[in-house]
């Protein structure tokens, strides 16, 4: 049984190495948000979240340990088993969990609490991967699309219940591994298309011209093109679907709870209430548009630490290293993200089995959209959205779920050789 | 095609950080507008207002002084009440007070501070201040109000108030910046750059709740902040509120002088108002009020009501004939009221029983000589070139422009000249007989109580006097005040010709005010009549005591109270005793005066 032990040379130290840079990075900005000039408090004092970081760090490696000596068929064999265990832990947790500002996001004893939202996405792609394995499974056909779309909704049905509109909306992520497993590309075109549509009309003061643009488009589309009276019917019908969907949109928008459509309109308009909502979104502009190119220098920033900037510890730390750090320190830190994900892929792309790739996929897939929302909603691009930035953000259930999400799958990489003679 | 859409993969990745770096440069490096957002946020231009100066009496008793006062303020993102009903009784607030003033603070900032009790006394502060501990979200912040121990004085001190935007487009030294106070009117005005001090400025870092994170680079930035001058007044504090006690209820001015100095003892205006209702939080309340009270209790009737002088102008028609050799003290006139009515008095009278029986028909008689002094043929000319000539030396008694004290919007009163009845007669087309109710003081003649006080400083000093004046030093240090007010001003009359004048003063009282008398002080003192077309005639009565070493001179008017010798008369005769003595000896008299029954 050799295959099983720890092969320490076939661990991807790249993938390693830059997760825990990105960890000690973390944890100096940790440090740095609350650091106070006139209470000098070391960074691993543990009554400050530095140091129960540490912890936290501490902790996580241990997790590493244990999944690195684990046998590689674990995970795959129980996969469906810890999916199903953590979907209980959500259904339970809206009974059982502690209430906070109206969301139950964490199940627990005492001190000891954790948020299964998070460790649910490891788990949803520990399965999506045992589902899809299966060399059969083809998704440019409407029953497999079905089964995948189903492993996917039942987590986010049971988060939306907690409610946690952001976590849930990380679960939409597994559409990037969709994508590389085959789900049909015109999915994607008609997605974005509606995407950009949903964003025009939010930014677009008078949805008329929106319309006009669109009748516009459909008249030449139809004029350039054959003369049948079917395709006339159908662009004509597409238009109007179109138009419709747009008008649409400001409605659904009054429809939405007040704090999500304020979150909406601050994206557009982050003027609108600089005191109110638009307060986390310009103060934390403020903070990291204050950095300037190199930054003011570690622990002199004055807007995270002063409080300007609400949650910098977890959902906002990037603001920390932009006031601190500056431009070359957003660089980077955004190009060890890049780094480590296109090493992910490149790792993805090795395996040599279904089940290792499609995991990979998923891990690529959560880690590119917590990157990506998180910065963008620190700067202005994206709502503001309760998802921490991976191994950055302060918190025991984030560190430790992303940990488990990555060296499960560097785990899976290591024993890529023990399973050649499973090839698909 | 696998491959390919790895590809794609990769290629979102690289985009998704090109396009954040791309965004993060421009907010970052690009615009640097965020990095003075940040400094107007962290950095806080703290300005270090300075204590504002006192102001004392002329005894050393305090006037003015800077109470502190302490709002509540709330920061609603952070503010836990927990048990309402022990939060309200521990804060002494009802419900709704709490709920609406929350509520208030909510709809401004729910991360910046604003107030949830105003002004809460030393007294409220020392009881809530260690409640404060178990409600994050509050703090105190502490501000200082003027405030009158004894709420007198009320148009002399002046009032601060918000500085306005005219006054800030004025200011080009740019000391002030909106939301300062600055003084009004008053001493609080006139003094205004003394009073205030020098601000200074502290840069310090703050926390989002505004908390104090320590200087900025240091403190190198900062500079001290220098408190305000005192001032030392002029007005006897005791004597101020005994003329506040006695005019109460009435309407008019009283203005006691100093008249070897000009120092002003009293000065006020009747109807009064509090001081301290000014000051603070009320200001704007209280203001409104008063500005709308019919009885005009803002209107500083000292310096700004004017009124025909009356019979008192006759002393200043003596002493220009006195100097101009046209009266002698044995020149006699007959009391022929053909010319102008009179009382029953004996006639005819020489200049002396002129002025003890104020005789109207004297003055008409002597004034025609001094206008008409024959310089031309033409008596229209002749009379033009008199008056002129007669207006010069009436303006030399501080009459006809401001006497500019210090304190802003006194009137000058009138004295009319020849271009004023060519404006109303035409050029050439008036003579003596339209002007002549000049001679005794009626007519266009107008001039302002103090002014009035300043005629009887003049005539207690044989000819002289110093501008009125409410500040005697600056500092302690009297050499600090304007050197306008250690000015000696003579009136062009030699001061022999007024031994008669204080003689018949003296005497006159007797007749005119008998009420006024003291049995062993000699007031000098001579009543007026102010006529009133809209209703009762005015008191006036000016004096100056004792007569021969005169220590004040005093000028009193009571609206609607009719004859000079009561009401005005016993007022000045009550406040001599009192500045004089210390104590009213005569209540009786006080009890007369506070009835305030004079006309019936």
């Amino acid at each position: 049984m050799k295959e099983t032990d720890v092969q320490i040379n076939r661990i991807d130290w790249i993938a390693v190495s830059i997760y825990f840079a990105l960890v000690m990075i973390g944890w100096f900005n940790i440090y740095a948000v609350v650091y106070d000039s006139q209470v000098e408090k070391s960074i691993f004092d543990f009554s400050i979240s530095s140091g129960k970081q540490l912890m936290w760090i501490g902790t996580s490696i241990g997790l590493i340990i244990l999944i690195m000596v684990a046998d590689y068929r674990f995970f795959e064999n129980l996969s469906l088993v810890i999916y199903l265990l953590f979907l209980l832990i959500l259904v339970l947790t809206p009974f059982f969990g502690k209430e906070v500002n109206g969301q139950i996001l964490s199940i627990g004893v005492g001190e000891f609490r954790i948020q299964p939202g998070e460790f649910a996405k490891f788990a949803t792609a520990l399965a999506l991967a045992k589902v899809m394995e299966r060399p059969t499974f083809d998704l440019s056909k409407r029953n497999y699309q079905f089964i995948a779309f189903g492993v996917l909704l039942v987590p986010i049905g049971l988060i939306l219940l907690q409610p946690d509109t952001g976590t849930a909306m990380v679960y939409f992520s597994f559409l990037l591994m969709f994508y590389r497993e085959g789900l049909p590309q015109w999915y994607y075109g008609v997605g974005l298309g509606a995407i950009a549509i949903t964003l025009l009309a939010l930014g677009v003061d008078n949805n008329l011209y929106l319309a006009a643009f669109i009748v516009a488009i459909i008249g030449a589309l139809i004029y350039l093109g054959k003369k049948s009276w079917q395709r006339i019917l159908a662009f004509s019908l597409i238009g109007i679907g179109l138009i419709a969907y747009i008008y649409s949109i400001d409605f659904v928008v009054s429809k939405l709870p007040a704090h999500q459509q304020n979150r909406v309109m601050v994206l557009f308009n982050p003027e609108i209430d600089p005191l109110g909502v638009g307060w986390n979104v310009t103060q934390s502009k403020i903070a990291i548009g204050s950095g300037g190119l190199f930054g003011k220098g570690y622990l002199e920033g004055t807007q995270t630490k002063f409080d300007f900037v609400p949650e910098q510890d977890t959902d906002f730390i990037f603001c920390t290293l932009g006031e601190e750090f500056g431009w070359f320190g957003s660089l980077v830190v955004i190009g060890l993200f890049a780094g480590l994900l296109y090493r992910l892929v490149i790792m993805a792309e090795r395996q040599k089995t279904r089940f290792s790739r499609i995991y990979g996929y998923g891990v690529i897939s959560i880690l590119l959209f917590h990157f990506m929302i998180n910065i963008s909603m620190t700067i202005g691009l994206f709502p503001v959205v309760g998802i921490p930035l991976p191994f950055f953000s302060y918190g025991g259930s984030s560190l430790w779920s992303f940990t488990i999400l990555l060296f499960i799958f560097i785990k899976l990489d290591s024993s890529r050789a023990s399973q050649l003679g499973r090839i698909n | 095609m696998r491959d390919q859409r790895a590809a794609v993969i990769v290629l979102v990745i690289f985009l998704v950080s090109a396009v954040l770096l791309l965004k993060l440069f421009t907010i970052q490096v690009v615009d640097d507008s965020f990095l003075r957002r940040a400094e107007s946020n962290a950095i806080q231009r703290v300005v270090d207002h300075p204590y504002r100066g006192l102001i004392y009496d002329r005894t050393g008793k305090l006037l003015v002084f800077n109470d502190p006062i302490f709002d509540l303020m709330v920061v609603p993102r952070e503010f836990q009440v927990g048990d309402t009903v022990r939060f309200c009784k521990l804060f002494q607030i009802s419900k709704e007070e709490l709920i609406e003033g929350y509520n208030a603070a909510k709809s401004y900032s729910r991360v910046k501070p604003s107030p949830l009790i105003k002004q809460l006394s030393t007294k409220d502060f020392a009881r809530i201040q260690d409640f404060l501990v178990d409600y994050p979200g509050l703090f105190i912040l502490t501000r200082s109000v003027r405030s009158y121990p004894s709420p007198v004085a009320a148009h002399a001190l002046g009032y601060l108030g918000e500085i306005s935007a005219g006054q800030l487009k004025k200011d080009t030294l740019l000391y002030y910046s909106q939301g300062d106070y600055i003084g009004l009117s008053g001493l609080e005005k006139y003094y205004e750059n003394e009073l205030r001090g020098k601000k200074g400025v502290k840069y310090k870092m703050v926390n989002v709740r505004g908390l104090d994170k320590g200087p900025f680079k240091e403190g190198q930035y900062d500079t001290l902040s220098f408190a305000g001058k005192n001032l030392t007044s002029t007005l006897d504090l005791e004597l101020q509120a005994y003329g506040e006690l006695l005019m109460s209820g009435k309407t008019g001015s009283v203005v006691a002088i100093e008249p070897k100095t000009g120092e002003i003892l009293a000065m006020l205006s009747a109807p009064f108002y509090n001081p301290n209702e000014l000051a603070g939080a009320a200001f704007g309340k209280t203001y409104s009020k008063l500005n709308k009270d019919t009885s005009k209790p803002l209107f500083n009737r000292p310096i700004m009501a004017t009124y025909p002088p009356g019979s008192i102008f006759k002393i200043v028609q003596s002493l220009i004939g006195l100097q101009e050799g046209i009266l002698t003290p044995t020149t006699t006139f007959a009391c022929n009221r053909s010319l102008v009515a009179c009382h029953n008095h004996p006639s005819p009278v020489n200049l002396f029983g002129a002025i003890r029986n104020s005789c109207n028909p004297y003055y008409h008689q002597a004034f025609r000589q001094i206008i008409n002094q024959d310089v031309s043929s033409n008596t229209f000319k002749d009379t033009e070139i008199g008056l002129n000539a007669w207006r010069e030396k009436v303006l030399k008694f501080g009459l006809g422009a401001p006497l500019s004290l210090d304190m802003s919007g006194e009137k000058g009163g009138n004295v009319p000249s020849s271009k004023l009845y060519d404006r109303i007669y035409g050029e050439g087309r008036w003579k003596y007989s339209t002007i002549y109710s000049l001679s005794i003081g009626q007519g266009e003649m107008e001039v302002t109580p103090l002014q009035m006080a300043n005629l009887a400083a003049i005539f207690a000093n044989k000819g002289y006097y110093y501008t009125p004046h409410l500040v005697k030093a600056i500092d302690g240090d009297s050499k600090q005040i304007p050197s306008k007010f250690q000015e000696k001003h003579t009136v062009g009359v030699d001061p022999h010709h007024f031994d008669l004048i204080q003689d018949a003063m003296a005497e006159a009282i007797y007749g005119t005010a008998p009420r006024a008398v003291m049995k062993d002080l000699v007031i000098a003192g001579k009543t007026g009549t102010a006529q009133n077309p809209h209703g009762e005639d005015h008191s006036v009565f000016i004096a100056f005591a004792p007569k021969d070493d005169p220590k004040i001179a005093i000028a009193v008017y009571v609206e609607n109270a009719g004859w000079g010798g009561l009401a005005a008369a016993t007022t000045a005769s009550l406040m001599i005793e009192k500045y004089l003595r210390r104590t009213v000896a005569r209540t009786e008299l006080q009890d007369y005066v506070l009835a305030g029954n004079f006309v019936n």
